[in-house]
């Protein structure tokens, strides 16, 4: 099951830790993967740690002349067409709304909406003609539920879903599927900065009692990128522990 | 035959899966080769690609037949 052998799949912020775990995934599952985001080094170690079938494409999501060439540069590099996309880049700039500047909310939706709009845009066009295709983004428990502090980020994540729906149905009938993975509280560099205080109330919120990791992220991108997950679109799959069940 | 309608004519059979005979220049994509309204903006975009011209969506919107997009790609391409 889950068998991505011949299939190619581009991984945006793979520099990154939820992305490098989605990367190491579709690769086990035998997909070719584009490993992006901005920190070449970090791209490189990942794939010279992957072996073969890996392939380096850093790209700043929030330069739209660099978005405009990702999917072909992508292409370029592993030979193929690209049968997956994860949009899985992001970043958050967070602060109460009274306060928030204008940059701030501009930076969070370009990079973590306009982005993936354009991506997605680019790669249907060739998943349309070869009649198969998978777009999942990684949206957030927030996306769903709201946060204090974080309208900008929020928004974006809103908007991936709100955006994979309306791709879901436009694209259905060509053999391609939208979908999103909203996780809730993963291991990673952001999460390592909290405070031990900050953790244990934050687990206490979550039923499993544990914060997720990346693979589980990345397993639920790995089903959804399947062709056994072929019949579910425009769904997003919350990967949360329990801490909101929506 | 113009050249151009050769190569209209072959991009609409590749897409849409139709026989040659039934491609005719009066042929209506949607009523008489079954396309769908993804596969008319598939047609455009192919048109585009094969003619490296840009077909602005209100244009798009008249072109319903065979003839009606080799007399575009003639106005619009020397
Ligand atoms: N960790 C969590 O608890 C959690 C929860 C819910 C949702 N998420 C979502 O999961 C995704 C991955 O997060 P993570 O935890 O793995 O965070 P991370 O380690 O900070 O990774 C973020 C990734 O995004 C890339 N990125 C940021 N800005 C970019 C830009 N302008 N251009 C290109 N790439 C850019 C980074 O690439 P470079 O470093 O190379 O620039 C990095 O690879 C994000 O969309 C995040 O919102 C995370």
């Amino acid at each position: 099951m889950f068998d991505l052998t011949g299939k190619t799949a581009l991984v945006t912020g793979a520099s990154g830790g939820i992305g490098g775990a989605i990367a190491r995934a579709l690769h086990d599952q035998g997909a070719t993967v584009a490993l992006s985001g901005t920190r070449r080094e970090a791209l490189e170690a990942t794939a010279a740690d992957l072996g073969g079938r890996a392939h380096v494409v850093p790209c700043d999501l929030s330069d739209p002349d660099a978005v405009a060439g990702l999917v072909e540069a992508a292409e370029a590099a592993a030979g193929t067409g690209l049968d997956i996309l994860v949009n899985n880049a992001g970043l958050t700039r967070d602060g109460l709304a009274m306060r928030m500047k204008d940059a701030d909310w501009e930076t969070v939706l370009d990079v973590n909406l306009t982005a993936a709009f354009r991506l997605s845009r680019a790669a249907l066009k060739g998943m349309m003609k070869r009649r198969w295709g998978r777009i999942i983004s990684i949206t957030s428990i927030v996306g769903v539920t709201g946060n204090p502090g974080q309208a900008n980020y929020a928004a974006s994540k809103a908007g991936l879903i709100g955006m994979s729906k309306s791709l879901a149905g436009e694209v259905a009938p060509r053999g391609i599927t939208v979908n999103c993975v909203a996780p809730g509280f993963i291991t990673s560099a952001m999460t390592d900065a909290l405070s031990d205080d900050q953790k244990s109330r934050l687990l206490g919120a979550i039923p499993a009692g544990t914060m997720g990791s990346g693979a589980d992220v990345a397993a639920a991108v790995v089903y959804l990128a399947s062709a056994e997950a072929g019949y579910v679109t425009g769904q997003t799959l919350h990967v949360n522990g329990g801490m909101a069940m929506i | 035959m113009s050249d151009v309608a050769e190569r209209v004519k072959k991009i609409v059979v590749e897409h849409l899966g139709v026989e040659e005979s039934k491609v005719t220049e009066n042929a209506s994509f949607i009523d008489d080769l079954g396309a769908d309204s993804l596969d008319t903006v598939e047609l455009v975009m192919a048109f585009e690609e094969e003619f490296q011209c840009e077909i602005p969506d209100d244009a798009a919107e008249k072109i319903l037949t065979v003839k009606d997009a080799i007399d575009f790609i003639n106005e619009h391409t020397k």
